[in-house]
């Protein structure tokens, strides 16, 4: 069944799209919301695909490509469903003369996917980082909150995935 | 009343008072000096994206750090700047070698070719080699709409299209996407403008300096119709095509054409020689008289005028509630061709399927109405190809036509007559005071002298003027407003929306200053926009047409006159709403795709 917005999205019975709509409600008329609003979204939703985009143009009068500009500039905004867990591999100066790109290598086979990408089972999502400011543990990477560092052996990096699967 | 403020600043060493709101761009000029620029266009995209107008500069003798971009930079008391050092010299080049390295230099076959401001910038700089080879961005070209092809190979990320579109217009069709290296002028979500909010009204054209934004071509299907000997080719051009086609050829922008126009028309082997200002006349015809109808009956007000695709594109995809408010009138365009495939074929007795039915416009937006389904009559599509008129000249030039020494000759009989009122339909305000003119005289009975409503004339972005008739016997002040510019068009009914200000006819135009300064017309440079107002210099040629002719009032029009009384049978006839009327719909855009 398709609605006012011509897709098939559910916003009458979506919550999120009531819970979004009650933050612009309360923001609405200030300078430069645009942002904040697109963060909110990011929040709720876990990514902004053309659906909830096309919500916020109309509920704040910003041209959808204008949107979609600001979500592909930030790299804090998705475009496609992100895995539950995100998985940062640190390419910075020091990791990578430490041996990033084994990590990396190791992650790609471990996960079966490249950079940018998710996971199959919806698990995790790949990404490339810049310093993570921990360089003393180099090689680093870091899921969702935690750092593992010292990888230098990156045969334990199966065991540090296989956590993440149970 | 206050004198503006001026600071004195010194340009190359030659010292000039200007205003101090003044940007160093805008200061130099005063001083006679040219600092070049590429992504500036003034008024609408001052963004220093380019970095092709940086200047050293120092203010009371304190250098300022590196090189500010002038047309941002504003102008201070005792600054002292140079355009012309080595430093700049060598930045500006380098700024645009740069640019070049990710540009597709296929000059040759370029449709910008000679009207390029990249391509003119390179030549006044020297630029004879390029010496960053690296990688160039993907090409991703966007073919899809009847109107308008995006070509990412060419863009240089200046944003003047951005601007125009989301500022100048209030649309908002493309932005800059993704980042970096791979950013991208494009629509959301790498959508084709075929199926975005896009209204095709080409301002984005007007804006470009390069060719990443272009009109689709339809000239090689004329050629192949007027080469064909079993086809009947007729062609219909409209008001504002007149008034800058000249420029196509050197002339001054808004230098008149008409005579020159018509003459190569018939050179280029067209079979008959029309004029879409003759429809003009019948669309005020069948407008006046649905207005009189709304007055007199309680109708829908205030009524819209619907001649601009771009308009009713708008309209249909953003204002949907004032879908009634929309005169049901076909534009002059499609009007033209309906007649010409009914009447005209069977006076003329020539079989319709035989007629290709041409069209040149002011208008890239023109292309994509003339291709709504709903624009035929009985199977029989009422224009076939719509050409702008920058494809005209290239037509003209193509067949090798020495255009400034062709005599002055006029249109074809019987759809070639028009009155001034039909001329000035390609200026803002041009078809108001065209209905004006021919309501008035129905209302009062009487041939009225005083038919210049100047009120409605001129380049103010919302012009209101009222106007006393009698209305069911009643006199009534009938309250007219003129918007042009779709952001123009959005303030008039915001405030109609919210009970702020009510009309009783509204004409709109899609694109700032009406058809003169459509997405056909003949490309001005930012540069030379900086002198000469395009939507003034060719409003006037209209004007003065009007002012020359006979016959004013589109119902004094005789040919006008004998379509009604052999064919049509007076306006708003059950054939009249047949062939001449039509219907719009909400239109939803980015709808989801596999």
């Amino acid at each position: 069944m398709q609605n006012d917005c011509g897709c098939n999205c559910d916003r009458a019975n979506d919550e999120r799209y009531a819970e979004l709509k009650a933050y612009i409600d309360s923001v609405k008329g200030s300078e430069g919301i645009t942002m904040t609003v697109l963060q909110e979204a990011q929040r709720i939703f876990g990514y902004l695909p053309l659906e909830v985009q096309k919500f916020i143009s109309e509920n704040i009068g910003v041209p959808i490509a204008e949107l979609y500009g600001i979500a592909t500039f930030y790299s804090q905004f998705a475009i496609k469903p992100r895995g539950k867990h995100h998985v940062g591999v640190c390419l910075g100066t020091a990791c990578y003369v430490r041996g990033a790109q084994k990590v990396m290598d190791k992650v790609v086979e471990e996960l079966g996917v490249g950079v940018g990408e998710t996971t199959q089972d919806g698990l995790f999502t790949l990404d490339a980082t810049r310093c993570l400011g921990c360089c003393g543990l180099a090689p680093v990477i870091m899921i969702d909150d935690t750092v593992y560092g010292k990888l230098d052996d990156v045969s334990v990096i199966s065991a540090i995935l296989n956590k993440y699967r149970e | 009343m206050d004198s503006v403020q001026k600071v004195n600043v010194t340009i190359n060493g030659i010292a000039v008072s200007v205003p101090k709101n003044y940007t160093v761009q805008l200061a130099a000029k005063e001083a006679g000096v040219d600092i070049p620029t590429l992504c500036y266009l003034k008024g609408v995209n001052e963004i220093a994206a380019c970095r092709v107008c940086v200047v050293e500069a120092d203010v009371n003798g304190v250098p300022m750090r590196n090189l500010p971009a002038s047309c941002v930079l504003q102008v201070q008391e005792g600054m002292n700047v140079r355009t012309n050092t080595a430093r700049v010299r060598k930045a500006v080049r380098q700024n645009v070698e740069l640019i070049l390295a990710n540009h597709n230099r296929e000059c040759l076959t370029c449709k910008r070719s000679g009207t390029c401001e990249l391509q003119k910038l390179c030549r006044e700089l020297g630029i004879d080699d390029v010496p960053y080879k690296g990688a160039t961005r993907k090409a991703v070209i966007d073919d899809l709409s009847y109107s308008i092809i995006r070509d990412s190979s060419k863009c240089i990320l200046c944003g003047r299209c951005i601007s125009t579109c989301r500022d100048v217009q209030g649309i908002g069709v493309l932005d800059f996407t993704k980042r970096g290296f791979n950013t991208e002028v494009a629509p959301a979500f790498d959508y084709s403008m075929r199926d975005v909010n896009c209204i095709y009204c080409g301002q984005c054209i007007h804006a470009c300096p390069v060719a990443a934004l272009r009109e689709k071509s339809y000239i090689d299907q004329v050629w192949e119709a007027i080469q064909d000997p079993d086809k009947f080719v007729v062609v219909q051009t409209a008001p504002a095509v007149r008034a800058s086609l000249g420029e196509e050829f050197g002339l001054p922008v808004g230098t008149p054409v008409t005579g020159k126009m018509m003459a190569a028309l018939r050179r280029i082997g067209f079979d008959k020689v029309f004029d879409t200002n003759f429809s003009a006349d019948l669309t005020i015809m069948e407008e006046g008289t649905e207005l009189l109808n709304r007055l007199n009956t309680g109708g829908t007000l205030p009524m819209i005028t619907s001649c601009s695709p771009g308009w009713i594109r708008y309209c249909e995809m953003n204002y949907p509630d004032f879908l009634d408010n929309l005169s049901t009138c076909k534009s002059p365009q499609q009007m033209f061709g309906a007649v010409l495939k009914t009447y005209y074929a069977k006076k003329a007795n020539i079989d319709p399927k035989k007629i290709v039915s041409v069209s040149v416009m002011p208008c890239t937006s023109k292309k994509t109405e003339a291709a709504r389904p709903e624009m035929q009559v009985d199977g029989l599509r009422d224009v076939d190809i719509s050409l702008t008129t920058r494809e005209l000249g290239d037509m003209i030039k193509q067949a090798r036509i020495d255009f400034l020494n062709l005599p002055d000759e006029g249109p074809d009989s019987i759809l070639g007559e028009y009155s001034g009122a039909g001329v000035i339909f390609g200026a803002t305000g041009g078809v108001m005071e065209a209905a004006l003119r021919t309501v008035a005289d129905i209302l009062t009975g009487e041939d009225l002298k005083d038919i210049e409503y100047k009120a409605v004339r001129g380049l103010e972005g919302v012009k209101e003027a009222s106007v006393t008739l009698p209305v069911n016997g009643t006199p009534t002040e009938v309250k007219v407003a003129v918007a042009h510019g779709t952001a123009n068009a959005a303030k008039v009914l915001d405030a109609i929306r919210a009970g702020k200000a009510n009309y009783h006819f509204i004409e709109v135009m899609a694109c700032p200053g009406g058809c003169v300064h459509g997405g056909g017309q003949s490309h001005v440079s930012a540069k030379a926009r900086l002198d000469v107002e395009p939507k003034r210099n060719r409003a006037q040629a209209l004007y003065s047409e009007d002012e020359r002719q006979v016959l004013r009032k589109s119902h004094d029009n005789p040919d006008i006159k004998k379509l009604y009384e052999d064919f049509l049978k007076g306006p708003n006839s059950e054939l009249a709403h047949k062939l001449l009327h039509t219907h719009y719909h909400k239109r939803e855009v980015y709808l989801p795709q596999e």
